[in-house]
């Protein structure tokens, strides 16, 4: 079973961003699950958000998780969540910022020696899209990363995922993945 | 005429979703509804079913939940079909109107998203609304996946309008862990699922005016224990039909399901008695103790009521030790299951060591360490032929261990 953290703060689109990764998943036949943590928190405040692939049906409804990627899509949580939770030898992460890998590194000292990929979602999703929603530019960075489909593929597996919205939009999600696949490092 | 909805094969669907699809696949005539989280979703996606032209009839927001069910109620009296959706404190309030439903017979469809009561305030999963409704003469439907929330859900309407039942039925799902979990959901076509749940048949229909009647009147000491007793007879007899509106659906769609759950119980020596999606978590559970050399197995309701009580006790008979896992504040006993397994078991003769166990309140994680942890006690209980633990353990909690009994 391959397991996923999101780090994101409400509103953000990490549960948008985790269920459309599980829709493109199940539509290669294995099996899904995306959930977050809720409270009545609002917009803004810290919270995660978590998938589950396997090969054969999810029983599994416990929300502790030891994840295989961590995906952390709001720069200051790296500093202020607990990213490293519950982590295993080889858990990936792959952060947004806008500090190279080493910088970043030095900042939170607790990443050290951690297979870690940098990323600045923020930066691409204003760019592209024109507002901060940096879910869709870390699935981008997660498909290099980890392999999972190549990048023809996983666009237009999103481009239906995303279907119901107006073309420029998708076009701009588009535009933000491909750059965050070739941007991630 | 509704618009056909384009689904795939497989649909990647939260609870939520999962019900509202069923509803809208329903083509209920009339949604009463005053959101409450986790179940808003269910009918805030019907109402957009409706404004996208997916749906032929009528949502009414009304200004509680007990018009929710009221504006049911008069909708379902007038001869059409109604549905709504609520969970905890709405489901407190819709109680008054619960009884009234299921004593004029109205085969009003809830889908219930289980949710904490408070105080403390919680808008996270657990059973306390469940158990608080369980005795309001509803036929009560347990799901533990999106998949079975809206399976349960289009089932609902073909068994609560079934000319010998004809009483509501409640589908209940988790809140959070359930309804707002996306996993993979295999839907049926709409017109498939039209013909499967078919045409609402009025009975005593207020609209029918060339044939006056009266809902809901005053019946005193002279006969009101007779319509009571009627009710409770057809709610019995109700099993009937469940069985046959499964064995339907189960022949549509491959999808089988019964009055009682069971995983890997042929040869269990201890057993986890659940509801919920700790049915599901708890097979992961066994699977591990059974690594270790414990034959550990699973049961759960599929109906709640009416309660299979000789299945029940046909399928927990033979093991050793047994834990109820209820996830509701027991308010000075045991928990319900707990209760009713025991004397269902009592009853047939069979002595197993029941241990009960209160977790999960207020969305508390259910962990498969804590479940196996359970496994545990009632390994060595079962090894010892009685219990080595207290009879009632609150587990997942924080601070000193608490137990009773």
């Amino acid at each position: 079973m391959l397991e996923i953290r999101w780090h994101s703060r409400a509103g953000q689109g990490a549960v948008t961003g985790a269920k459309g990764l599980a829709d493109v998943v199940a539509n290669t036949g294995k099996y899904v699950q995306a959930f977050a943590f809720y409270g009545s928190a609002k917009r803004g405040a810290a919270m995660t958000a978590y998938n589950r692939v396997d090969e054969k049906p999810i029983l599994n409804h416990e929300k502790f998780m030891r994840p295989d990627y961590v995906l952390v899509i709001d720069p200051g949580l790296t500093y202020t969540a607990d990213i490293t939770a519950n982590e295993k030898e080889d858990t990936k992460y792959i952060i947004t910022t806008h500090l190279s890998k080493e910088e970043l590194i030095k900042a939170q000292p607790k990443l050290e020696g951690k297979e870690v990929y940098v990323v600045d979602c923020m930066q691409i999703s204003l760019d592209t899209i024109g507002r901060a929603i940096p879910n869709t530019p870390m699935l981008g960075a997660l498909m290099k990363v980890s392999g999972m489909f190549d990048l023809d593929y996983f666009k237009e597996a999103m481009k239906k995922v995303l279907s119901k919205f107006p073309q420029k939009i998708i076009d701009a999600n588009m535009a933000a993945i491909e750059r965050a696949y070739n941007e991630v490092k | 005429m509704a618009k056909k909805y384009e689904l795939n094969e497989v649909e990647v669907w939260d609870g939520n979703m999962a019900a509202a699809h069923a509803l809208r696949q329903a083509q209920v005539d009339i949604l009463a509804a005053y959101p409450i989280t986790p179940s808003t979703p269910i009918v805030q996606n019907y109402s957009k079913f409706l404004a996208d032209g997916y749906v032929d009839g009528e949502f009414i927001m009304v200004e509680s939940e007990h018009s929710a069910m009221s504006g049911c109620v008069a909708a379902s009296a007038a001869g059409v079909r109604a549905a709504t959706a609520t969970s905890s404190q709405g489901f407190a309030l819709m109680v008054e109107v619960l009884y009234q439903a299921s004593g004029m017979r109205l085969p009003i469809v809830l889908t219930v998203v289980n949710r904490a009561l408070a105080a403390p305030l919680n808008v996270n999963g657990d059973h306390s609304d469940m158990y608080l409704g369980r005795d309001a003469g509803w036929i009560n439907l347990c799901s533990y996946n999106p998949q079975e929330a809206y399976d349960l859900t289009l089932m609902a309407f073909k068994i609560g309008e079934d000319l010998n039942v004809r009483l509501p039925v409640m589908v209940h799902q988790d809140g959070f862990i359930c309804s707002h979990t996306a996993q993979n959901v295999k839907p049926m076509q709409d017109e498939e699922a039209a013909e499967f749940i078919g045409e609402f048949k009025p009975v005593n229909s207020m609209l029918d005016v060339s044939n006056p009647v009266t809902h809901g009147v005053q019946t005193e000491e002279d006969w009101h224990f007779e319509h009571k007793a009627r009710q409770h007879h057809d709610l019995m007899n109700s099993v009937e039909t469940i069985k046959k509106v499964f064995k339907e659906f189960e022949d549509r769609t491959g999808r089988k399901y019964d009055m009682v759950y069971t995983y890997k119980m042929d040869d269990a020596d201890v057993a986890i008695f659940a509801l919920g999606t700790t049915v599901e978590s708890a097979q992961i559970a066994a699977d591990q103790m059974r690594e270790k050399g414990i034959k550990a197995g699973v049961v759960s309701l599929r109906v709640l009521r009416p309660f299979p009580f000789n299945e029940i006790a046909d399928v927990l008979g033979n093991v050793k030790a047994i834990g109820v896992m209820d996830r509701s504040a027991p308010g000075g006993t045991f928990g319900a299951m707990f209760n009713e397994i025991s004397a269902a078991l009592l009853a047939r003769g069979k002595s197993p060591v029941v241990l009960n166990y209160i977790y999960g309140l207020g969305g508390r994680d259910t962990t498969i360490e804590m479940l196996k942890g359970v496994y545990e006690d009632l390994a060595k209980s079962a090894e010892a032929g009685e219990a080595v633990v207290p009879l009632q353990q609150f587990v997942g909690l924080r601070g000193p261990k608490l137990a009773f009994y």
